[in-house]
Parts: structure tokens; sequence; C-alpha cells
């Protein structure tokens, strides 16, 4: 199904929560689109990036000549490390995350539930391969989890459900949804919708939403 | 006097036995031993369990020995990385055993199994499958899941640089799970690009205290797993 509605960019939805994300925050940025965040911190803002491979500060990707493949983010692509980074180890890193001293961290969703349940780690399939990394500890440890994706499949299935299908990655974990279509806040397991894209009504939204939203 | 530099890989991985949990290093190909595995390899030891973070890629490192059919499990939390092929054709065929663990998970284990920790409680995978089974108990009305040391009889570590007493540094990201598994193993095997005098390495800077590592073979050239891949190089050596 073919939405005639397209809502923001995905690009746009990023800059949001770029925006979002206060001065001297220090955020971890899941694989894929969530990377995007990280080209739209506004000017004079100092914001530090974890990733949990090992690094503190970690730059924008390097020119092909000066990639080191022993310096690498979470999906195993080069990157730079920034005047003022540290490297660690696997059990400091996963202290950051799981101590709760990282601020925010912004992941990608299969589905999210109205209580803020998060599927992004499996499809459940028989016949896939079961591959887990850091997102299970980032989502128990994590201050601010905030999701960014479409807001429905490609095939048009809405990803913001009343409960997840897909083998869970944590319970009432995500805080905010950031979707082409709105902004979804989770308050006491009730989803509020703070903002809707230009083009989007609310009816529209319900309708590709397989949820209880709350409209203020 | 104590020297443990040992003079080839061969040498390095002589006693591993067949049977034998092996911690390897590495996030992908960044810090993966990978001349220390070949010589596993060419040893041929067998019904091996292995502790790392990924499957290996291509037909080189990891993912050759897993194709030389030498190892019986992988506990492992991203067995599937690209270029990943091996693995996942074997435990499709039900050939090779997988004990998923969260990354974090994984790395407290080998922290927890060096520190002579038993088990620990943690609030990861609470409310998924990966909970299921296991013991779990609240505290200050939050729920955890009860997690067990892991404690190799080996461990196979990449690093930077050595000394003839074990003390190590590495090389950005390569460290990953370097330090913490050269804690946790019986006997701990290390290849460095370099070794150094003693005092060659600042007091301050060393990451790994050498009362961690039992061996240390100098690999002056490492090679790297991603080039291999896209030469499409096997080991054994095609």
């Amino acid at each position: 199904m073919e939405l005639k509605i397209k809502g923001w960019d995905i690009n746009f939805v990023a800059k949001k929560i770029a925006n979002n994300i206060p001065d001297g925050s220090y955020v971890n940025l899941g694989i894929g689109i969530p990377e995007l965040v990280a080209n739209f911190i506004p000017e004079g803002r100092e914001i530090i990036f974890h990733t949990e491979n090992g690094l503190l500060g970690m730059g924008p990707v390097p020119e092909p000549a000066k990639a080191d493949p022993e310096l690498i983010n979470a999906g195993k692509k080069c990157v730079t490390a920034i005047p003022g980074a540290c490297f660690f180890h696997h059990a400091d890193s996963f202290t950051m995350i799981r101590g709760g001293h990282i601020d925010y961290c912004v992941l990608g969703a299969f589905q999210v539930s109205q209580e803020g349940d998060l599927a992004n780690w499996s499809t459940g399939e028989p016949n896939s391969i079961p591959a887990v990394g850091g997102a299970m500890d980032l989502v128990a440890g994590v201050k601010n989890i905030y999701v960014i994706t479409q807001h429905v499949t490609k095939n048009g299935e809405p990803k913001i459900v009343k409960q997840c299908t897909y083998p869970l990655t944590g319970k009432n974990v995500v805080n905010k949804i950031y979707t082409n279509f709105a902004v979804m806040e989770i308050i006491d397991k009730k989803l509020f919708v703070k903002e809707m894209a230009p083009d989007v009504t609310s009816e529209f939204l319900i309708s590709v939403t397989d949820a209880e939203l709350h409209f203020i | 006097m104590i020297n443990k530099i040992v003079n080839s890989t061969a040498e390095a991985v002589a006693d591993i036995f067949d049977g034998a949990t092996v911690l390897i290093s590495g996030f992908g190909e960044a810090g993966s031993p990978i001349e220390l595995i070949h010589a596993l390899i060419d040893k041929g030891t067998k019904n091996l369990t292995i502790v790392s973070n990924n499957t290996g890629s291509g037909h080189v490192g990891l993912a050759a020995l897993i194709e030389n059919k030498q190892v019986k499990k992988v506990i492992c939390s991203f067995p599937k990385t690209a270029n990943s092929v091996v693995f996942p054709e074997l435990y499709s065929k039900g050939e090779i055993e997988l004990e998923l663990v969260p990354q974090g998970t994984l790395a407290e284990r080998i922290r927890a199994g060096g520190a002579g920790i038993p088990a620990f409680y943690t609030p990861t995978s609470i409310g998924t499958i990966l909970e299921e089974g296991k013991e779990k108990r609240i505290f200050n009305g939050k729920q955890y899941v009860l997690e067990h040391a892991i404690i190799g009889d080996f461990a196979l570590v990449k690093c930077l640089k050595a000394d003839r007493y074990g003390n190590l540094v590495y090389n950005k990201t390569a460290r990953n799970f370097g330090p913490i598994m050269c804690t946790a193993a019986k006997t701990t095997i290390v290849q460095a690009k370099q070794i150094v005098e003693l005092g060659g390495i600042d007091p301050e800077c060393v990451v790994t205290p050498g009362i961690f590592v039992h061996r240390v073979v100098e690999i002056p050239n490492p090679m790297e797993e991603s080039v291999l891949v896209a030469e499409n190089r096997r080991y054994p050596w095609n």
C-alpha cells in the first residue's frame, strides 16, 4: 500500500531529535537510521558520542585513505576519534551503559508498543540467525531511550502497536518515538502525541497506528 | 627470570586440548588474533567451545576455525556480521550450538570470571526471551536475572605492544574484549605487533598488567581479515 501522505523526511526527523539533545550529553546512536542524528547537532553544542565497542568521543567517518580497521563503530564501520576521545574495554563500555551513565540512546525499531516495549533485534522467523548485540543492555541502562523509525513498514503495516508480536528487546523502556508522521511520548504506559507532520491529521495518524493514541 | 615470550604461534597454542573453552578477542576483525587462530587450525584441536563477540567473516580466522569443524559451540552476542557465511550455514543445518548472550552480559560474565565472582544479577534481558529459564530476583522493586561467570581454559588475544612480563597496550577500538579475556582464562596467549624492552611501556599506560598474561608471541605484520575476505582467501591457504 502506497501512502499519499509522506510526513517528514527522515533527515528532518533526525534533526528534531538532535535539537532535543542538550549540550554536554553523552549519546549512543544505534546502527543505521539513528546514525543520521549525528549530522544535525546544532552549532555550539558539545555532544559526546559513545560507541559500545569501546570509544567515547566518536567523530565522523574518515576519508577512505585515513580509514583504520582498528578504529570502528558498533556497526563495524571505520570512524574517527575526536580530540579528547578515549578508548576502553567492553566491561567498562557496558558499565557506562548499564550503570546509567549514558544520557540518551537513539535506536531503530521493528515495533514499539503503546507501553514502551521495544522489539528491534529479531523478527523471530524460524530460520533466522539470532543476533542481539548490545541492544538489550542499552534499553536496560540508558536514561532516555528514543526510537527513530518510519511510522509503518514497507508494506504499510503499523510499527506502533498495542503489543509487539516480535521478540522484545525490553519492556517499558522507550521514552519517545519519532516517526515520519509524528512525535510521541510514553508517560505512565500511555502514548501521547506531541506533534504531527504538517500533512498529517489525527484521523490519519489513528488509521496507520495500531495503538491507543492520546492527543493533547 | 620471567620471560613469557614464545617464538612461534605453533608453540604458543601447543597445549590447547580437545574440548577446551577458548576466549577469542575481537569485535569483528578489530582485535581478532588471526595468526593465533590459524595456528589453532594447523593444530586441528576439536570440540572447542569458543567465546567471542562474533563468528568471523569469509573463510579466514575465526570463520575458518568454525568451517574446519573444530568448534562444537559458540557463546556469542552477534553471530551474523557482514560477510559472515560459515556460521549461518552450519547453524541452519544444526551442526553447531549457539548460546546467544547480550553483549554487555557477555562482557560482564567474562569480567566476573576473571574477578573471582561466580555469578551476578543484571537488568539486561528482563522481559525478553533471553531471560527464560534463568533465576530472577527483585532488588529495590526492580527485577534482575542471574548470569554466571565465564572462565576459559585459554584466551587468544591480540594487542599492540607487550613486554616479557606480559604487560600489554592495545590499539584503539581493537582493545574491546582483550583486557577482560586476559583476566578470565587459565592460560592467556597474546599476539603483539611489537615486543618492547621492560620499561618500554609507561607503567601509567599499561592496560593489561602482566600478571594476567602467560605467553606472548610477536607478529609484526598481522594480516587484515577484511583484506583477506575481499581477496576471497581461505585458510588453510587456497
